[in-house]
């Protein structure tokens, strides 16, 4: 079906599932108890799960097949948020244009930044892509304003014209009228699942953006940028130029980049240089590579993790950290709580730093070889057979 | 006349900066082969290391003041320094004013160590796995060295005074014929250029005439021989990452008063390092000084009137369009080594 | 009749001349062996008959075609292939997907954006990897990692994407160099029965007289950038200037 082999198809399905349940799963705890905080089934925290796995998703079809490490994806992602707006403004409130547009616009300026950074590849490439994107963050800064409206970030505003929405349409991004802040709340005893428009939309995205990339994987296009990230002198002595596979690559990622971004600004109408900054580009690498560069599961997980633990992260305080120690002794519950006080909080980014380091050196592989290497374990001690070579790439 | 020498002059503290951030650099890419971007982490650290010392010196505790009580005849107090305390009233004061400087003092082990620590304990397990790899590890170190920072002495900036005697400014333009006032020029920033010249000196000293520098040089050019003539060049590796984050360090100690440091400074810079290495050639130590030079009065250039006015936002991006112009048109950088990471 | 030809080519780094005045034409269909001390600048030549390298003078003549100024891939798509020294393999993939690579590049040119059909869906690609593989002795290996692979199988598979493109010229560049003898023999059998079963002309360079001796049918003697003698290996083995290039004072014995 879907033209996707068994083990491909029940991959997209167990995804299909957990996203479209999201906000059921991730809501395993009472509102009201105590464990809710762990709750994770918000339609904000989901988006932003569902948005930035599609980002991550497309900066692993360059990233884990090519091996070209950009550290200046945020610039598209940017790029989509400001044209989503714009289109927000002038056209009309409806996403899908708006989405298209980003699409289309990070598309075009990847094409353009990719041709020129495609040229060089190892560092030289990261460094270029670095380049480009600090430059479009400084232009979106200053010279830019007309555009970008500088540092307070682009917003819709009542004077905007919105050619096509009458003067009695809608006030939010909406999708034929449905607005994406629009939500349902179920109450089912104690739980409560909120299923929102902009949720749905996003979710119906990324499953799309997945498909996508299943089908890139397992295509000969797919196979062509393994064998680069392999050996490009091989390919040009196959007959292969290897320039145009990395540029459609780029583009490629970038138009996911876009699509991202376009999300972003749907979700929430509002666009901000900061989106653009090189740390922004860092955080989806972390993410591609907590989860597992090159396999297809990975970048989700990944996006899926680092965001929420930043949520969670940022919500415990001191208070929190007191009240979780309480049952120690006095002296240890301090001792604890300033062990792991600079960690929590607004020290995220010290869990966040930490995290990468620790995943580069000990699993370079992130979650998704992690779980393999459990994986065999167990299967390794229940039946010990010789190993099976192959080499079909981890899902 | 005039504004094009006050461009010139305003380029060299940043391109100081700039040329000793790249040499390390360029040295710990050179020797070591590693991209390491917590370089810039490096840098701030020592203006941490400016900050702590002037903030060491300023501790104080409270003394009663024998000559009169406040209104309410309550004893005055009065904050007494340590420094005054230990070393008498004068020494006491002047420790203070010169804070920043004797920073310098106080930086170099540290930073040596820091260097040391860093090498041995992360970066030599890096040497063999891809640049991706040293990439991505030295970009979570140099996260988490910065919100260590951040933690301990909290997000702003931290003003951090040079000694009195230098922070008047210097009227350059009056010497060379100029109007008066034409060429102002603060003198710590010109302390910061001859310190920086020094430090570049003494780098390039050290590599040119002690055998110990002989055997980086050689190891730069080719490793693997150096390796089979029985040397150990892993330990001199990690003396040279030592140096290496000791002249980063210097530079960020020297550049505190100039900019109050932050934790994210190292970041801001590493990036134009970075694009200034690029420039200059990988692994050329000439290629990062001149390049380190060139774009920080390049960028003082950009950011004049006249030009922004023909070329707006150019002062923005002057640095970033020099390197992908360089990278595409001559990728070894101007004086770099042909064949050095080419493609 | 000759399918390449070299003519006048010289090539200059810095101070050095590496190649000079070099002609040279490869008959079709024959093996013709290029051999010469160290330095002589046997591999010089040869990557300016794949366009790594650009000559300084002269030219370099494919079926009727130049090659100058073209890039690699485009040379390899007018019909050569070439066999690195060390195998240049997909490491990473497997070694079907190793062999299907080159099918694709034979079939669909130096890029096709086929980014939304699948791999197993390409039968004719699928069949011709497979057919190789069978040949090749390698169809056992087909799902096994090719770094995996000892150096004799890299050595193999890397000679089989070659042929799976049907090339009408195969460059060799010492194909056996660190082999060990059983090894050395096992690759020089298998270009011989590449050479009787197929319809394609082999240029090789080898250090290694014993292969050089069993396969080729016209040698090429290079010293010091120049060819020196061209003739059957009959003539070649007892040629007193060949000696002397071997092991005349100036040289090293290879």
């Amino acid at each position: 079906m879907l033209a996707l082999t068994k083990k491909d198809l029940s991959l997209l399905l167990v995804v299909a599932v957990i996203t479209l349940a999201a906000p059921i799963i991730l809501n395993p705890f009472p509102s009201g108890s105590g464990m809710s905080q762990f709750n994770a089934g918000y339609p904000d925290l989901m988006q932003r799960f569902v948005i930035y796995g599609i980002f991550a998703i497309g900066f692993n079809i360059l990233f884990g097949l090519t091996g070209y490490l950009s550290f200046g994806h945020a610039a598209f992602l940017g790029v989509g948020s400001y044209s989503a707006v714009w289109m927000f403004k002038l056209l009309s409130l409806n996403v899908i244009p708006a989405i298209m547009l980003s699409v289309v616009v990070a598309g075009l300026f990847s094409v353009l930044i990719g041709y020129v950074s495609l040229r060089r590849s190892g560092i030289y490439f990261s460094i270029l892509t670095l380049a480009f994107a600090q430059m479009s963050f400084n232009l979106a800064y200053s010279v830019l304003t007309p555009l970008t409206n500088g540092e307070t970030g682009l917003q819709l505003s009542l004077n905007d014209p919105r050619i096509l929405d009458g003067a009695s349409a809608a006030t939010y991004p909406n999708l034929f009228g449905a607005q994406m802040n629009d939500s349902t709340t179920i109450a089912l005893g104690n739980w409560s699942f909120t299923f929102s428009v902009g949720y749905y939309l996003c979710a119906i995205l990324l499953l799309l953006a997945f498909y996508i990339s299943i089908r890139i994987f397992r295509s000969p296009f797919g196979m062509m940028l393994r064998a680069v990230k392999s050996n490009q002198q091989r390919m040009n002595y196959t007959g292969l130029n290897t320039r145009p596979y990395t540029l459609a690559a780029f583009v490629i990622s970038g138009m996911y980049a876009g699509l991202a971004g376009g999300l972003l600004a749907s979700m929430d109408p509002l666009a901000g240089a900061d989106r653009m900054q090189w740390t922004a580009s860092g955080e989806v690498v972390l993410m591609t590579i907590l989860g597992g560069a090159g396999t297809l599961l990975g970048p989700v997980l990944g996006a899926g993790f680092i965001k929420y633990f930043e949520n969670i992260f940022s919500k415990i305080n001191e208070g929190v950290l007191q009240a979780w120690f309480a049952f120690m002794p006095d002296g240890l519950q301090d001792f604890f709580v300033a062990i792991i006080y600079p960690f929590v909080g607004k020290g995220w980014h010290l869990t966040l730093g930490l995290m990468f380091m620790l995943v580069v050196i000990f699993l370079p592989g992130g979650l998704v070889e992690g779980g393999q290497r459990i994986g065999r374990m167990f299967r390794r001690k229940s039946r010990s057979e010789t190993p099976d070579g192959k080499t079909t790439p981890a899902e | 006349m005039d504004a094009i020498l006050l461009q010139l002059l305003n380029g060299l503290d940043k391109g100081s900066a700039y040329a000793l951030i790249a040499l390390g650099l360029t040295l710990i890419f050179g020797t070591l082969g590693v991209v390491n971007f917590a370089h810039g982490a490096i840098f701030m650290i020592g203006a941490f290391c400016a900050v702590t010392l002037s903030k060491l010196f300023n501790m104080s505790h409270k003394a009663t003041e024998p000559t009169g009580t406040d209104f309410l005849g309550n004893p005055k107090f009065d904050d007494i320094l340590y420094v005054v305390d230990w070393f008498g009233e004068d020494a006491g004061a002047w420790m203070v004013d010169w804070a920043v400087p004797l920073a310098i003092l106080f930086a170099v082990p540290i930073m040596l160590a820091v260097g040391f620590i860093m090498e041995r304990g992360l970066i030599k397990h890096f040497y063999k796995r891809p640049h991706a790899d040293q990439i991505l590890v030295t970009f979570g170190l140099a996260i988490v060295l910065q919100e260590v920072i951040k933690y301990f002495y909290g997000a702003n900036p931290i003003p951090t005074p040079a000694p009195e005697a230098f922070r008047g400014s210097f009227d350059f333009g009056v010497l060379l014929g100029f109007d008066p006032n034409a060429v102002i020029y603060p003198y710590w920033r010109l302390i910061y250029f001859a310190f920086s010249a020094l430090i570049i000196g003494g780098v390039f000293a050290f590599l040119q005439f002690t055998t110990f520098g002989m055997v980086v040089r050689a190891g730069m050019a080719d490793r693997e021989t150096v390796g089979l003539l029985g040397i150990n060049i892993d330990k001199r590796f990690t003396i040279m990452f030592g140096i290496a984050a000791a002249v980063a360090g210097l530079a960020g100690v020297m550049y505190a008063p100039i900019n109050s440091p932050n934790y994210h400074m190292g970041m801001d810079f590493l990036v134009l390092s970075f694009v200034v290495v690029v420039v200059g050639g990988m692994g050329s130590l000439p290629g990062a000084v001149l390049a380190g030079f060139l774009l920080g009065i390049l960028e003082s250039f950009a950011s004049m009137n006249e030009i922004k006015n023909i070329l707006p936002g150019i002062d923005q991006i002057i640095i970033y369009l020099v390197a992908i112009i360089i990278l595409l048109t001559r990728p070894r950088g101007l004086m770099g080594r042909k064949g050095v990471m080419e493609d | 009749m000759a399918i390449l030809e070299v003519k006048n080519v010289g090539k200059r780094f810095g101070g050095l001349q590496a190649l000079n005045d070099v002609n040279l034409s490869i008959v079709e269909n024959s093996v013709h062996a290029i051999i010469g001390p160290n330095g002589a600048g046997k591999s010089t030549l040869l990557n300016c008959l794949v366009g790594k390298l650009i000559p300084d003078t002269g030219s370099v003549m494919f079926d009727g075609q130049s090659v100058l100024g073209r890039k690699p891939y485009e040379i390899n798509q007018m019909g050569i292939s070439r066999v690195f020294q060390t195998p240049e393999i997909f490491g990473d993939l497997s070694v079907q997907e190793n062999m299907m690579i080159p099918c694709f590049a034979k079939r669909d040119g130096s890029f096709e954006l086929n980014a939304l059909t699948r791999v197993t869906s390409q039968r004719d690609i699928l069949d011709k990897a497979e057919e190789m593989m069978v040949e090749m002795k390698l169809a056992d290996k087909r799902h096994m990692p090719a770094a995996s692979m000892s150096r004799g199988d890299k050595r193999r598979l890397e000679i089989a994407m070659c042929l799976s493109q049907d090339p009408r010229l195969l460059l060799l560049d010492e194909p056996t160099a660190g082999m060990a003898r059983a090894d050395t023999n096992n690759t020089i059998d298998l270009l011989k029965q590449i050479k009787e079963e197929r319809n394609i002309t082999i240029a090789i360079i080898e250090h290694d007289m014993h292969v050089v001796f069993s396969l080729a049918e016209r040698i090429t003697v290079l010293a010091q950038g120049t060819p020196l003698v061209e003739d059957t290996p009959d003539k070649i083995k007892g040629h007193p200037k060949v000696r002397e290039a071997y092991l005349g004072e100036s040289q090293d014995a290879a």
